[in-house]
């Protein structure tokens, strides 16, 4: 007994090392450094302890500017990207032949590189002297207006951006909803058939019901990853997403880490516990709901 | 008369079934196409010469005369092969050595018998809710008093543990029946041995997902490689892409930065059609995008 609880451990040994240098440490880490006063990089000294980095940062007009951003940009993505699939699931299972053609074909985003397709999403939206670009041409098409998706007016880049996101989410969306509603049970389908029931009742008394938990958790999944969203934005803007005015929560906290404006882990510190309280609150009101309309 | 009238009902529901059927094509051809529609875009981009590129005010939908003459450029111009090779290096010794420490692991969680499993496990899981966000800023500090940034080593350190696929893992080895583990005990085999020889062959669907997966999240990895280098000899494909952007060929010389997007997006792209039926079931299994 003895001598296996001593090999288990050596088993384990790697695992808890590498946890232990680059989770757990910094974890306890993160906490001291966003209440270390003055704290120098360099000299790693500090003044004090207090509060002071989070003042800092909650009155830093860039950090109020990502928070702002960062909640449009989950406030419109959630829920379109969820409807969207469950659209497209719902028009998936309904089908049979090329189904799984279609389905391979939407998981594509999923394996791509977002800084790369980035790049082609900026090329689509921007307008250049050389020209007005794929998007604008379209709008032209229709009698609009075209407009500088990607330099222009701030609801433009906004657009650009919830778009982007949600081209990026839906593959996994689509995937989960799909196999949710492969997984309800048939015989519930043909009972509701068999009593002439109509469409949209069997949807909103079966289908719905039977995949609500997977819904939320779409939902709560969604709102974790939309709080941290920052690559999609550096691939449509650029790295200086301050100066684009698009700048995410994470941006923010990579900022005060690193680059031209880096240097400041308190600040960045500060920041991202400010964001996990964020997520954190979110997903417990989340899990809230989900438990009340589960269980009704 | 009630004949007709039946074959009138009959007649009605079958034309509004084909209506929902073609509507339903319909919806979901157009989003196969705003799902396609970049990577045709990327393509025909990176085929057309800089020269009728910058010609077009208007794009055209096709090219006359393709050329691969931006391929060239995207090789020569920026150094890309090097990010190619530093994105190969990064991803083969991350997931290598990530399977060397989850396998024991996951080994030792689901098969041998310690104080305190229990706990430990509870506390590994736990750490599965930690967000990247936290940690990585005391890991850059970390690396960087190493003096380990602009080395493969900080690159690679930080990413090679990950509590969901020992947990993954873990789960399949409990579904080996228990009775191949005495017997092997038995005929005195050791308990190495029999990971080797028993559980890993039997676990292989599991974990090729693993590796494919982690290689997918490799190859994507962007804010860790953009913090850790700022030598764009040790740039991965996402830094270098942004480092193409901002710095390279010129902003204007579209189609050569369309060519260097398709030659980065090709490797994945390819694993994606071998294994698309794998990584899918995978991804279904409970896994995230990052």
């Amino acid at each position: 007994m003895k001598k296996n609880n001593l090999k288990a451990w050596l088993y384990l040994l790697p695992a808890i090392l590498f946890l232990g240098a680059f989770m757990v440490y910094p974890l306890i880490d993160v906490f001291v450094y966003s209440f270390e006063e003055g704290y120098n990089s360099a000299a790693q000294t500090s003044f004090g302890v207090g509060a002071y980095n989070y003042r800092y940062v909650l009155h830093d007009p860039y950090f109020l500017q990502a928070v702002k951003n960062t909640f449009i940009l989950v406030i419109i993505t959630v829920p379109l990207s969820t409807g969207i699939s469950l659209l497209i699931a719902l028009g998936l299972s309904s089908i049979k032949p090329l189904r799984n053609l279609f389905q391979t074909v939407y998981f594509l985003p999923y394996v791509t590189n977002t800084l790369a397709v980035g790049l082609v999403f900026m090329i689509l939206f921007k307008k250049t002297d050389y020209t007005d670009g794929m998007i604008n041409l379209l709008i032209q098409t229709f009698g609009g207006k075209s407009v500088d998706f990607i330099e222009g007016p701030y609801w433009a880049k906004m657009f650009v951006l919830s778009f982007y996101t949600i081209w990026i989410v839906m593959p996994f969306k689509i995937l989960i909803l799909t196999s949710a509603l492969a997984s309800v049970n048939e015989e519930y389908y043909k009972a509701a058939r068999v009593d002439g029931t109509s469409k949209s009742r069997i949807f909103f008394k079966i289908t719905l019901p039977m995949i609500s938990p997977m819904i939320f958790y779409l939902v709560i999944t969604g709102f974790i990853g939309a709080f941290k969203a920052y690559s999609d934005a550096v691939a449509l803007f650029g790295t200086n997403l301050n100066a684009a005015g698009m700048n995410t929560i994470v941006g923010y906290i990579y900022d005060m880490l690193y680059g031209n404006s880096g240097g400041y882990p308190s600040y960045a510190s500060a920041a991202a516990i400010i964001l996990f309280s964020i997520v954190l609150t979110i997903t417990v009101i989340n899990l809230m709901i989900s438990r009340k309309s589960l269980r009704s | 008369m009630n004949q007709n009238r039946f074959d009138k009902i009959e007649k009605r529901a079958v034309r509004r079934k084909i209506v929902s059927r073609t509507v339903t094509y319909f919806l979901l051809t157009l989003w196969a196409l705003m799902v396609l529609f970049p990577f045709y875009w990327m393509i025909l981009t990176s085929v057309k010469s800089y020269g009728s590129y910058n010609a077009e005010y208007i794009p055209k939908f096709y090219t006359p005369a393709p050329t691969l003459e931006n391929y060239r450029s995207a090789f020569t111009a920026v150094p890309l092969a090097r990010y190619f090779l530093n994105t190969i290096i990064f991803t083969l010794a991350t997931t290598g050595l990530m399977m060397i420490v989850i396998i024991p692991a996951a080994f030792a969680f689901s098969r041998l018998e310690f104080r305190g499993k229990n706990l430990v496990f509870t506390l590994f899981l736990s750490l599965m809710m930690i967000p990247n966000e936290l940690v990585i800023i005391t890991n850059f500090q970390t690396i960087t008093n190493l003096g380990m940034r602009n080395t493969y080593l900080g690159l690679i350190l930080p990413s090679v543990t990950s509590v969901f696929y020992i947990y993954l893992l873990k789960e399949n080895f409990e579904q080996i029946p228990n009775e191949l583990y005495k017997a092997a005990k038995v005929d005195g085999t050791s308990d190495f041995k029999y990971l080797l020889r028993v559980m890993l062959p039997i676990s292989r669907p599991t974990i090729v997902t693993i590796i494919i997966l982690k290689v997918i999240e490799c190859w994507n990895s962007y804010v860790w490689p953009r913090l850790i280098t700022d030598d764009e000899m040790y740039y991965l494909v996402s830094n270098g892409i942004q480092e193409i952007r901002e710095n390279g060929f010129g902003r204007e010389n579209v189609p050569a930065m369309m060519a260097a997007v398709v030659v980065i997006s090709l490797p994945l792209i390819i694993i994606f059609l071998i294994f698309h039926k794998k990584i899918m079931a995978g991804v279904s299994r409970g896994g995230t995008k990052g």
